[in-house]
């Protein structure tokens, strides 16, 4: 690595409390000025924890208890806390995942970005000129009118510029940003991409950019650190360690990214990563390993050096043979039955006066699933539950089955009810904490169906067999649960009554890559089982080529295109479609793209 | 985002526009309302007696003329309909009648009264407001420390307190058992200001403040707490913002709005805290009347009195309401 | 297929299934091990048992003239004698319990009143709900006190009528409270899943909506049975609760103040139980929330549960 190292991390441990399990141990990286490094990893992987100890802080009830964050030679850990305050904001700055949350909602824009200077006198010569400067940097528009603002006059995207530009006004030599393009468009995260690559560039700035998107972590970053458990178990140059990967958790979490360019079976990861304190004696990720074996659980590996990589895995060499791509799934024969199960003509749908569909036309063919497409406003969901009859407020035709659905649940049959079913987006509130999963579960065969006891809690234990769920999970209640789990309870509830359509909304948007996975595997697998008729709703393009059949393309209420999935992905018509796929982020280099030519919309994309 | 359509902007509600003034003329009408409704319901409950008012002033053993004298003072010869316009217009143009205990004129009985309950409703306010902010800032800036426990365990304690307890303590305490520093009853003649004899004052204003300071102490730390707990503060320090600062800029203004709004909760309550602790203490104030003219039953000072204090009480309402809009840029500015 | 996913808490299975059944039961037997919830149910179980036993141990009459006025305690009188040369102690013995009972009835009918009409107002929506929040508003115009005097002033201190009263005041603030708790949860996805479900709406109120209000009705009950104890006093002090010769806590006080210097018990005492049994029923109530919406925990603990939130809310 060229360029002078401008953070050096070494064998950081972070605990709870002062003597408690470990939350991070034995971190070491380091960065060098004008790169950027990415931390990648899942939920419970510490990242956020390690992000913010380059800035010596610890979240309450969190230690920092062994270890040195060096920046540019100097330890931040050992200074004293006046020392400390002054590094942060103007040595070191921190990008926040939230920035709706993380921006003062009782204080001006204009105040809270001047701060940002104020506190750090001396370093800059003109801090009002240097504060018009970073805006425009960072595309905001540097108007005394905006800068009056407060941060809920702003959206989502320009409250994540803000925070950028605050992080950049004294020039740091470090800059750590947590996962900050969450929640954002996949326009507006393209925008945030390329305006950190860009400021990296022209100041020397080292960056560390934690992420658990690996196609986005992909395009940006040279070195990529994965964590899992606490530890960082791969180490080295993103094309390397993309391509070939050498430690068991990095080749799943690999495999279970979707590609937008192929349809593929998925593969998630079975299980869960073990919290602080149950890490056991051996290796953290041996309960889930493919390649386990018992010297594994003895001790936690120590990091061997292979290929300009670390990583932490004894049986390394024999992780990176050479990799069997992905089996593509079979091509579903057009359905012969080519009656529409589901039709919707000229559908207007408002809120109070807000139009938020206007004429849409749908088609969903039984034993099909369509993949409803758009960025957040797109009106994907209210079509949902249009159809569901939870909105009411529409005009149009929706036609199931034949027959025309009444826009509101009393006037459907239980029958109508029973057949059109319905998943939320977030597992954590779609289950009553009150009720146990066997109750959840068989509630509406009880509602739609009337069944007996008896028969109930045998339907309800068969349907979640039918998601690899035990029948243990029967008698336990949902705050046992993880979020995957929950999200496969919902999925069994609403197919223990044989429905023949199915309504995804955003059905993964809240699980991690790996989870993800598992449960689009699932709903596949149901889909051509029972040969169910599907709706699936998503922000997220690269998952649509594995799922569905048909491509639904909504922007601002309308369709803008439809078609087979193929021809939308690879030769769409509309520009927003073009604009959309185009900034997708995708997994350069990954191993399981190996032997593919990438469709030929993809242009030259900057940065690798 | 939402697409903006050129027709819902034009009409726009005044809601989204200018929230200040929308909340006021809402509170105002609603008020209003309030208003007329608390003055039918009091004219109700004290004219609809079982028997008529004449009787029940005079007893069982009047003498008949005498009842039919009262009857046409006090109107029970016409309809309920218009009894009620009677007292109504009376009460707005401010012909309050006369008090049938002593035959004064109310509104001399009752004014003078009015201003010494409200000079001590609102330096008990004001003092509790302010040493309660304080308390609590200073609590969550320590919290878990010795002074956040020892105050927030005696702020437990003492709200569970009723009023008059705390009274009688502060009396045994200061003027009667322990100590025998203030006088335990003012003997301030009825009719006369309280500020002429401001030691008189002490006591009853101390027992008020003690009441209504834990439960502003209890909303300042909860939201102090809770404000420098927040992302937004977390996201300061990593700037480098030094603590003062942060408490002070940061903090305290997140903080003031949900303890504003307990400040004036607490106003209200000191409308209806006056009734006892005036009581015990025999201030001249419009509670020890109201008590006074209860026991009397007489009607139209009871009337008049809880008309008063019903009209404070929607006052206070709407000023509050208003700052808590104030205190919170969310909510007064539009997007 | 594949081995069942572990278990996030699988050491405290069986007690997070007790947990979510009865929430309320086992909310209050944490709350009761606390140092603040076992101090708050110690008090006010004593002043209650005092308050209910109180009369069957009265060594006196609570009427008997038998000595002089304000004597200081002694042998034959522990605790001295009143304004009447009453025996103080035995008067104390009998002056709780009426307190007690008026109290829990003003409770229980201010919280049935307010759940049902904050429940229907919130679940109904539409016309119901803005004309129930109105009567809300207006009523809360009144401070509780004055609203019992009023009725007081013209129909004399009935004891019914009392209870009704202060009952009623509680509505308006229950009704809110509930109110915006079923709101809430109303707008859960869980509860959509139901109606997706063809249930009624009355149906969804009792079994998805109601078992999650519990633990928010059970704080609430708290402090209205203490607001109710207090203004009850508070009544009786006046003057316009239970009326003499009757022995009553708060009109012991009033009746006994001019007695100050002489003998002080017969003010000190009933009003110490007075506040004994308002602290202990706010303190436990405190301690209850505390454990039920689980405020304020050990940072240690805080950091764990962090992490956890976290993971699950990717």
């Amino acid at each position: 690595m060229t360029g002078i190292i401008r953070l050096d991390v070494s064998d950081l441990q972070i605990r709870i409390g002062a003597s408690g399990p470990d939350v991070v141990s034995e971190i070491s990286f380091a960065v060098a000025a004008g790169e950027v490094l990415g931390l990648v990893g899942e939920s419970g992987s510490g990242k956020t924890t390690v992000a913010l100890s380059l800035l010596g802080h610890a979240r309450r009830g969190l230690r920092i208890t062994s270890g040195e964050v060096r920046l540019d030679g100097v330890n931040l850990l050992s200074l004293p806390s006046r020392d400390l305050r002054a590094a942060r904001g103007a040595r070191v700055a921190y990008v926040p995942q939230d920035p709706s949350a993380a921006l003062n909602p009782a204080l001006r824009i204009g105040t809270q970005i001047e701060e940002a200077l104020r506190v750090h006198p001396g370093v800059v010569e003109d801090p009002a000129a240097r504060a018009v400067g970073v805006m425009r940097e960072a595309r905001l528009d540097a108007t005394p009118d905006m800068l009056r603002r407060y941060p809920h006059q702003l959206s989502g995207g320009q409250q994540q510029r803000v925070a950028l530009a605050m992080a950049f006004c004294c020039r740091p030599s470090l800059i750590v940003l947590d996962e900050p393009t969450t929640g954002l468009d996949v326009s507006t995260q393209r925008h945030v991409l390329d305006t950190v690559r860009s400021l990296c560039r022209s100041y020397g700035v080292a960056a560390v950019y934690v992420s658990h998107d690996l196609a986005v972590v992909s395009g940006l970053v040279g070195e990529v650190a994965v964590m899992y458990a606490g530890r960082i178990v791969e180490l080295g140059p993103t094309s390397r360690v993309f391509a070939d990967p050498a430690h068991p958790y990095t080749r799943r979490l690999l495999a279970a990214v979707p590609s937008p360019y192929r349809a593929e079976d998925m593969t998630g990861i079975e299980g869960q990563p073990p919290r602080p304190g149950r890490r056991g004696v051996g290796c953290s990720f041996a309960p889930r390993c493919d390649f386990v074996i018992d010297q594994c659980r003895v001790a936690p590996p120590d990091a061997i050096a292979i290929d300009s990589r670390a990583v932490r895995c004894i049986r390394a060499d024999e992780v990176r043979a050479p990799s069997v791509s992905r089996p593509t799934s079979a091509r579903r024969p057009a359905s012969a039955n080519q009656a529409a199960a589901l039709s919707l003509r000229s559908v207007w749908a408002r809120y109070g006066r807000r139009p938020v569909l206007s004429a849409v036309d749908l088609d969903v063919q039984s034993e099909s699933c369509v993949a409803v497409v758009g960025e957040s406003g797109s009106g994907k969901t209210t079509l949902a539950r249009c159809v569901a009859g939870l909105h009411t407020n529409w005009t149009g035709r929706i036609m199931f089955d034949g027959t025309l659905l009444d826009p509101g649940l009393r006037g459907r049959t239980k029958e109508t009810l029973r057949r059109i079913q319905y998943v939320f987006q977030n597992p954590y509130a779609s289950l009553n904490p009150r009720k146990t999963i066997g109750q959840i579960v068989a509630q509406p065969l009880e509602q739609l169906l009337g069944l007996p006891f008896r028969q109930r809690s045998e339907r309800a234990a068969s349907a979640l067999a039918d998601v690899s769920l035990s029948a243990d999970f029967l008698d336990r209640y949902p705050d046992q649960l993880s979020g995957g789990e929950r999200q496969r309870v919902a999925l069994a509830r609403a197919l223990v009554v044989e429905p023949d359509l199915l309504i995804c909304d955003e059905v993964t948007s809240a699980l991690d890559v790996s989870v993800q996975a598992v449960i689009v595997e699932q709903l596949r697998r149901l889909q051509r089982e029972r040969q169910l008729a599907m709706i699936f709703i998503t922000h997220n393009l690269a998952l649509v080529r594995s799922i569905a059949q048909t491509a639904v393309v909504l922007r601002d209420g309308r369709v803008v295109e439809s078609g087979p999935v193929d021809q939308v992905l690879e030769q769409p018509k509309d520009p927003y479609t073009v604009a959309l796929i185009e900034d997708v982020p995708v997994l350069a280099g990954a191993a399981a793209t190996e032997g593919m030519t990438p469709p030929s919309i993809q242009r030259g994309r900057s940065g690798e | 985002m939402a697409v903006a359509d050129a027709r819902v902007g034009m009409r726009g509600s005044l809601a989204d526009e200018h929230p200040i003034a929308h909340l006021v003329i809402r509170r105002l009408a609603i008020g209003l309302v309030t208003l007329l409704v608390v003055s039918a319901v009091v004219f109700l409950a004290t004219e609809v007696l079982p028997g008529n008012a004449a009787f029940a002033v005079l007893g069982r053993s009047a003498n008949p003329t005498r009842l039919h004298a009262l009857e046409r003072q006090l109107y029970l010869n016409r309809s309920l309909a218009d009894q009620y316009w009677i007292w109504l217009s009376g009460l707005l143009t401010g012909k309050l009648g006369t008090s049938l205990a002593n035959g004064k004129p109310v509104w001399a009985l009752v004014e003078p009264r009015l201003i010494n309950s409200a000079v001590l409703v609102f330096v008990s306010g004001l003092i509790g407001a302010l040493a309660g902010v304080t308390l609590g800032a200073a609590a969550a800036l320590r919290k878990n420390g010795w002074l956040d426990h020892i105050a927030s365990v005696a702020a437990l304690a003492v709200t569970s307190l009723p009023d008059f307890v705390v009274a009688i303590s502060l009396i045994i305490l200061l003027s009667t058992v322990v100590f025998h520093l203030l006088p335990a009853v003012s003997l301030l003649a009825p009719g006369t200001y309280a500020w002429s004899q401001p030691r008189l004052l002490i006591l009853p204003v101390a027992t008020l403040v003690i009441v209504i300071v834990p439960y502003i102490f209890r909303m300042m730390r909860a939201a102090m707490t809770e404000a420098l707990e927040s992302d937004y503060v977390e996201m300061a320090r990593l700037k480098g913002v030094p603590e003062w600062r942060i408490a002070l800029v940061h903090a305290l203004p997140n903080a003031i709005s949900p303890t504003v709004q307990v400040i004036g909760l607490n106003f209200l309550y000191l409308a209806g805290g006056v009734v006892v602790v005036e009581f015990v203490f025999n201030f001249p104030g419009i509670g020890q009347e109201l008590v006074f003219a209860v026991d009397n039953r007489d009607i139209p000072v009871v009337q008049v009195t809880v008309v008063v204090l019903a009209a404070f009480y929607v006052v206070m309402n709407i000023v509050t309401d208003v700052l808590a809009l104030f205190a919170t840029p969310r909510r007064r500015i539009a997007r | 297929m594949a081995a069942a996913a572990p278990s996030v808490t699988d050491t405290s299975r069986r007690g997070a299934n007790r947990m979510a059944r009865h929430p309320w039961l086992s909310a209050a037997w944490v709350a009761a091990r606390t140092p603040r919830g076992a101090v708050g149910l110690g008090l006010a179980c004593a002043a209650v048992l005092l308050a209910i036993i109180g009369p069957f141990v009265s060594p006196h009459s609570p009427d008997a003239l038998l000595t002089l006025t304000f004597a200081k305690p002694s042998g034959q009188f522990p605790l001295g004698s009143d304004f009447l040369g009453r025996d103080v102690l035995s008067r104390i013995l009998n002056g709780g319990w009426a307190l007690l009972l008026m109290a829990v009835l003003a409770t229980a009918l201010g919280i049935v009143a307010g759940a049902a009409a904050g429940i229907s107002a919130a679940y109904l929506r539409g016309r119901s709900d803005g004309l129930i929040m109105r009567t809300v508003d207006v009523i809360l115009a009144f401070p509780q006190l004055v609203f019992a005097l009023l009725l007081v002033s013209v129909l004399g201190p009935r004891l019914w009528l009392i209870v009704l009263a202060v009952g009623l005041s509680h509505a308006p603030q229950v009704a809110r409270v509930v109110r915006s708790a079923t709101l809430d949860i109303s707008e859960r996805d869980y509860v959509k899943v139901a109606e997706l479900q063809g249930m009624r709406p009355r149906k969804i109120m009792t079994s998805e909506i109601l078992p999650n209000l519990v633990s928010s009705l059970m704080v609430e009950t708290g402090l209205r049975l203490t607001y109710s104890i207090v203004i009850m006093a508070g009544l009786s002090f006046l003057g316009f609760g239970q009326q003499p010769p009757a022995a009553s806590w708060g009109l012991m006080i009033n009746e006994n103040l001019t007695g100050l210097p002489l003998n002080p018990w017969a003010v000190i005492v009933p009003a110490a139980l007075i506040a004994l049994l308002t602290i202990g029923t706010n303190t436990f109530t405190d301690a209850f929330a505390r454990v039920a919406i689980g405020i304020d925990r050990r940072p240690e603990e805080a950091a764990l549960i962090d992490e956890l939130t976290a993971r699950e809310s990717r």
